[in-house]
């Protein structure tokens, strides 16, 4: 030990030395070191590049980039432009979507289900392995994939073109001094962006934030930029309590418009919190960094469509097919095991549904969510599979615990409505999705990247606290106001 | 095209011919190629082109946070890739900067691939008379030169050959366009085939040069294992207090092997910790 330390002594007074020997030269050469070096530098960057490059006739005309920048950050044009461009993209996902979503159903539901239960009781399966199987996991999978996949190989591949064009950036420029206002960093845009793909990508790419501060800030309110587990739910319920409230040839517009305003609440929400958050437990100044608006580039369409259609689609469809395999299997035991006369679905739900209906929900919803935790996904069918558990519908749905899609929009306001919902339940259900709590692989991702549980923790109760909150007050007033 | 293949396959000025994709398998290799350049200038579709991985590439500066691995062989050798994060320069400390900074001071790379965006040349070149200052062995990869003919900017490849003193690719690697020629180039330097002789406007300039030799030999003593004496002798004199701190706690050994043995996630976890 003594030893030891003599050594680590000998070592540092000879590292000392160094230093010695840098302070005595130093003297020479005077105390602009760094900035003469950089100044070389920059002279010699520009001696050599102006000996290397040729630049033709400067053009006496704005080119096409900068005609399309001057129009896309504009100051009054620049936030109606995006969020026109964001409802096309919407509007194409969603009118898009129903076709194939209908096709996939009408495969995996309608034939290759009834045929797996045929399967079941001809080589003589127990109804409970049977169930489970194909009424509970199965049907799970089958209905994340068939309500999922479309609408995904649509919008990633147009988010991709889109990012690949060069728009990103500018829209990061556009947002830049709001983020700034709100205490928060500009690539916060960035960030908040990739979060409408996945919110779990979007937590590791909050590295190209330096400031550990502004960093949680982002990773703390990337929670309201809807994912795309969650754009079924938002599409869904738009389109059957907003869009129909519209006359049949508009009700697509209004649909696309409502989610929409769902995206922008969910903006607003982020500066909001944002600032709350640099005022309070993140104190502190926005830094400055320098944003590089890269030329527009013309995107490779085939190659952004496979690649997103590979890379981002399949990946998340995976990932969505993994966590509903467990989830089909609790769906279907919570409606098959009975305590008493009623199912442990039924029970939870009662016990539910006060707290619910105080925020405008109910009992249902919030089960949907609680079994729901480890994917988004899942929590429309899980919602309706509970609707008409708990209503007891005759001749709707398959049996308890049977996760099913109902053929029409139509038919599912039909059984929505019978289990007492409204106008206002939708709404509510619409801002609990937006707000609520991350899923369960986000809150990992937190944990992994910031290595807190204080701050994971934080991450998951600011959004649940917030999503009561707004459900409530929003009751409230429809009450007082209605 | 399937009908040329089999001469193509066998024609000497086909270089592809000898490249093998390998993708993640980065198991064992004969040289260590660095791929360094400012944000978004295609170092990823760079990368994706020699390693045949699909790492999402994307329009906007900031795309590669972490720096990526991947793998080919060419010409019998293998070769593992590393992108690292795009950067303007290596001067300043934000957490990209230095990933990108400790790899290529402490990773010692066999070759370090520069891409620089012709259409930005100049800002592009700051980056590249930085790296030189640090290594010997480098290729600029002039990227992105169907966008600078589209803007009416020629690039003289030789004429920046000569003035940097090592060798110069035009590319268009979107399209594998160069990248052939690329290979080739970081074969040769890989291999020694080729000696750079590398412009330093800094590190070698006459005020300086005796007093950082001074102190590269009391380092190059002290820390043998060090691949870049000179550029932390540099550091030195300008009172880079992480170098300082590093060189007294010892870390400065233990920070040049951890980058050189391990993946990413360990050496950040390292960078971290020398920064804090």
């Amino acid at each position: 030990m003594a030893q030891r330390k003599t050594r680590k002594r000998y070592i540092m007074s000879r590292h000392e030395e160094i230093f010695k020997t840098v302070e005595s030269l130093r003297w020479n050469l005077g105390d602009r070191l760094h900035d003469d070096a950089v100044e070389a530098i920059y002279a010699e960057a520009a001696r050599i590049s102006a000996r290397s490059v040729t630049v033709a006739g400067e053009a006496k005309r704005p080119t096409f980039d900068q005609t399309l920048d001057r129009l896309v950050t504009n100051r009054w044009m620049g936030i109606p432009m995006m969020v026109l461009i964001l409802a096309i993209v919407f509007w194409i996902t969603i009118e898009g979507a129903n076709i194939p979503s209908a096709f996939l159903a009408s495969i995996l539901l309608d034939a290759f289900h009834p045929a797996l239960k045929q399967f079941g009781d001809n080589v003589l399966m127990p109804w409970w392995l049977s169930g489970l199987l194909f009424d509970g996991i199965y049907l799970a999978m089958a209905w994340v994939v068939s309500v999922m996949l479309p609408p995904m190989a649509i919008f990633f591949p147009l988010f991709t073109l889109a990012e690949d064009f060069g728009y990103l950036p500018r829209v990061a420029f556009n947002l830049d001094s709001l983020f700034r206002k709100a205490g928060a960093h500009g690539k916060q845009a960035l960030t908040m962006a990739m979060g409408y793909g996945c919110n779990a990508a979007a937590i590791i790419s909050t590295r190209i934030i330096d400031s550990p501060r502004e960093r949680l800030i982002a990773i703390l309110t990337n929670n309201f930029a809807i994912c795309n587990g969650r754009w079924p739910t938002q599409i869904l319920i738009a389109t059957i309590f907003v869009g129909s409230l519209a006359p049949a040839a508009f009700s697509g517009l209004v649909s696309s418009l409502t989610v929409v305003a769902v995206v922008m609440i969910g903006v607003l929400t982020t500066f909001v919190v944002s600032w709350g958050l640099s005022k309070t437990i993140l104190k502190g100044e926005a830094s400055f960094f320098s944003l590089e608006l890269p030329p527009y580039r013309p995107p490779r369409i085939w190659q952004t469509i496979y690649t997103s259609v590979i890379d981002r689609t399949l990946i998340v469809l995976w990932r969505a097919v993994v966590w509903a395999v467990p989830a089909g299997a609790v769906i279907w035991l919570v409606s098959n095991i009975h305590v008493g006369q009623e199912s442990l679905a039924e029970h939870a739900v009662r016990f539910l549904d006060p707290v619910g209906l105080a925020v405008g929900l109910n009992g249902v919803i919030l089960l949907a969510y609680i079994i729901a935790i480890p994917a988004n996904e899942i929590v429309i069918p899980t919602v309706l599979m509970l609707t008409v558990l708990v209503a007891r519908m005759a001749g709707v749905g398959v049996g308890a615990g049977v996760m099913f899609e109902l053929d029409s929009e139509l038919a599912t306001a039909q059984v929505l409505k019978a289990g007492g919902w409204t106008l206002l339940t939708g709404i509510n259900l619409m801002l609990f999705s937006l707000l609520h709590n991350p899923c369960s692989t986000t809150l990992y991702t937190i944990y992994k990247e910031t290595g807190s549980a204080k701050w994971t923790t934080l991450s998951a109760m600011i959004p649940l606290a917030l999503a009561f909150l707004v459900c409530f007050a929003v009751t409230a007033g429809w009450k007082i106001f209605g | 095209m399937t009908t040329h293949a089999d001469h193509c396959e066998v024609c000497p000025v086909n270089k592809n011919s000898k490249l093998v994709r390998m993708g993640i398998d980065v198991t064992s290799f004969d040289h260590l190629v660095a791929l360094a350049g400012n944000p978004n200038v295609g170092k990823s579709t760079v990368f994706n082109s020699l390693t045949g991985l699909k790492q999402h590439t994307g329009n906007w500066p900031g795309k590669t946070v972490v720096r990526a691995e991947g793998a080919f062989a060419y010409g019998g050798k293998r070769f593992k890739v590393v992108d690292l994060p795009g950067t303007y320069s290596l001067l300043s400390t934000s957490n990209d900067e230095e990933v990108a900074r400790d790899f290529l001071l402490f990773g010692s790379p066999d070759v370090t691939v520069v891409i620089v965006d012709a259409t930005r040349l100049e800002r592009n070149m700051n980056l590249v008379l930085q790296v030189l200052e640090i290594t010997d062995r480098a290729v600029i990869c002039l990227n992105l030169v169907d966008e600078a003919k589209r803007h009416g900017i020629t690039v003289d490849a030789r004429s920046l050959m000569r003035e940097t003193g090592v060798p110069v690719v035009p590319t268009v690697a979107r399209t594998g366009e160069g990248m052939p020629e690329l290979l080739g180039r970081i074969d040769e330097v890989a291999s020694g085939e080729f000696v750079c002789k590398p412009r330093r406007v800094w590190t070698e300039s006459k005020r300086l040069k005796k007093a950082v030799d001074a102190v590269a030999e009391q380092l190059k003593k002290e820390f043998p294992s060090l691949p870049n004496v000179r550029w932390v002798a540099l550091r030195l004199f300008e009172g880079d207090q992480k170098i300082i701190d590093a060189i007294r706690s010892g870390e400065l050994t233990d920070l040049a092997e951890s980058v050189r043995t391990n993946g990413a996630a360990k050496n950040e976890k390292t960078v971290h910790h020398v920064t804090t």
